[in-house]
């Protein structure tokens, strides 16, 4: 039996120094091993806050109370060993004139200890396992020269190339068309299953979180307003809050908004 | 059947992009009647932003045409073109980006006014009242800033001055798709509330599918510039055609939810 690898105690996060309006107040919450756990909410909700606060990402100034145990430990994980992180614009986190392959080499290089040529040999496997086409190639490829969708590959490959035990994917899959971003879910539930790791999903929609994730936790102002598996939340949901999101989404058999008209042709 | 508000025949526009050419429109013909909302989906690149671009003429078309109520637009300059371009607005998805980030409400609203010469000086504070109300608006807001208000409000703001000149038609780029969805449901309202009452035509450009089912009448699938398939919007959407409709389709999150919402 072992506790959770995640276990969020009390926390609260104020990027303001009088604390009068927390952006994060009061959460509790664990994330087990291997356990995909989707946190949605809409802007404000804190639910950034939240992945950036676990991942340790949180600029030097914000108050952080309350307790984080990483594996029942208070020490904090190290960024890329022990957590991958995904942020929605990929061309904002990738180094623009650094080749894609050294990119993701560096993160093995550095938290492995691996020497550079296994360490480029480790990112050229991880540019196969993400589906990037022509891999070799790729290797020497510049973020611009790919488009928005392989970015995101590269991301997620340097993401895991420690082989952290959490992956974070703050709204990884918010910036690309939804082809590609059935395809980038794809491959993070693929990813996260082959490696055993965790998933922390964070996205505004209800729907992508219901398709991917074992859990869903609901923010909302800075609180958890719910948290329960992804059918419960969907099928029976507890808050009114909760209700309202999925009453507000709009899936392709929701009622249409505008009444039959005259206007068939073409 | 009275001619369409907007036709477009044989559009066509290439972009050189590092030695290689993209067809991002390719010979697009399609008709927009009064009141009439069609929307343009497809993935990335398939050329949607381009066409509603080209149909403003924030980019010359490398051919075909463009008529719009009752001319051909593209062949309009000066007075004649400023004086149409009333008659066609746009909202854009980023409203800070779209419009002056740090102007006030009432200075946003002002400019169509002012610029169409539609409203005295003593007269458009009333006006801008007038607009903000429409929109769902206190008026009180007239003084704040832009990045003062709610995304939101943001948007209604760009409705409003899109609605200042009395347009005809008004082409909708993603302007719902960064709005939370909560507040998405009431734009959306909103613009069918304007549509009915002052008989608004709209192009929407969209890439998500369940909005454009609800929101559309008719819709228009694009691939690589050209499209692939196009219908009423629920017909095309509920049992796709072409390859990239069946792939479009299959990619939308579903949402299966069994219990009765009461």
């Amino acid at each position: 039996m072992t506790g959770p690898l995640v276990s969020i105690r009390n926390l609260s996060v104020s990027y303001r120094r009088d604390a009068s309006s927390p952006s994060l107040g009061n959460i509790d919450l664990d994330i087990a091993a291997g356990e995909r756990l989707a946190i949605i909410g809409e802007s404000g909700s804190g639910k950034s806050t939240l992945a950036l606060a676990i991942a340790g990402l949180l600029p030097p100034t914000t108050a952080v109370n309350g307790a984080i145990l990483w594996s029942g430990q208070p020490q904090l994980p190290r960024g890329g060993r022990d957590i991958g992180f995904v942020f929605q614009d990929a061309s904002a986190s990738l180094d623009p004139v650094m080749a894609v392959g050294r990119q993701i080499a560096e993160v093995a290089h550095t938290h492995l200890g691996l020497g550079w040529p296994q360490a480029q040999s480790r990112a050229l496997d991880l540019l196969r396992r993400v589906r990037l086409p022509e891999p070799e190639t790729a290797l020497h490829a510049y973020p611009h020269q790919l488009s928005g969708g392989q970015r995101q590959r590269v991301a997620i490959a340097a993401a895991i190339a420690a082989g952290p035990r959490l992956l974070i994917a703050d709204e990884a899959t918010s910036a690309l068309d939804t082809i590609v971003q059935a395809d980038i879910v794809a491959l993070i539930r693929q990813l996260v299953a082959e490696d055993g790791m965790a998933l922390l999903f964070v996205s505004h929609d209800i729907a992508l979180a219901a398709e991917l994730a074992d859990r869903i936790a609901v923010f909302r102002s800075g609180e958890m307003v719910e948290l329960g598996t992804a059918d419960a939340v969907i099928q029976t949901p507890q808050h009114a809050y909760t209700k309202k999101l999925l009453d507000a989404h709009i899936g392709l058999d929701a009622a249409p908004m505008i009444a039959a008209t005259g206007h068939g042709h073409v | 059947m009275s001619d369409p508000l907007l036709a477009v025949s044989g559009l066509t526009k290439r972009f050189r992009r590092s030695g290689t050419t993209v067809i991002a429109a390719d010979n697009i013909s399609l008709s927009i009647s009064g009141g009439e909302t069609l929307a343009l989906a497809g993935p990335s690149g398939s050329g949607k932003s381009t066409i509603a671009r080209l149909i403003l003429r924030l980019i010359e078309p490398d051919a075909g045409r463009v008529d719009f109520d009752g001319g051909d637009f593209l062949a309009l300059h000066g007075a004649a073109l400023r004086a149409k371009r009333a008659r066609l607005q746009m909202v854009f998805q980023d409203p800070l980006a779209a419009l002056n980030p740090r102007a006030t409400v009432a200075r946003v609203l002002d400019d169509p006014l002012r610029i169409h010469g539609l409203a005295s000086r003593g007269e458009r504070p009333d006006r801008i009242a007038t607009l903000l109300e429409r929109v769902g608006l206190s008026p009180d807001l007239a003084g704040r800033h832009l990045h003062e208000i709610s995304g939101g409000q943001r948007q209604r703001v760009a409705i409003a001055r899109a609605i200042a000149t009395k347009p005809s038609l008004i082409v909708l780029d993603e302007a719902v798709s960064a709005l939370d969805v909560s507040v998405r449901g009431q734009i959306l309202e909103l613009l069918l509330d304007l549509q009915r009452t002052e008989r608004i035509a709209y192009l929407f450009v969209s890439h998500d599918l369940g909005v454009v089912r609800a929101f559309a009448h008719r819709v228009i699938l694009l691939e690589g510039g050209r499209i692939a398939e196009q219908g009423d919007a629920r017909a095309v959407i509920d049992n796709p055609q072409s390859t990239i409709g069946k792939a479009l389709v299959a990619a939308v999150p579903r949402l299966t939810r069994t219990q009765d919402r009461s």
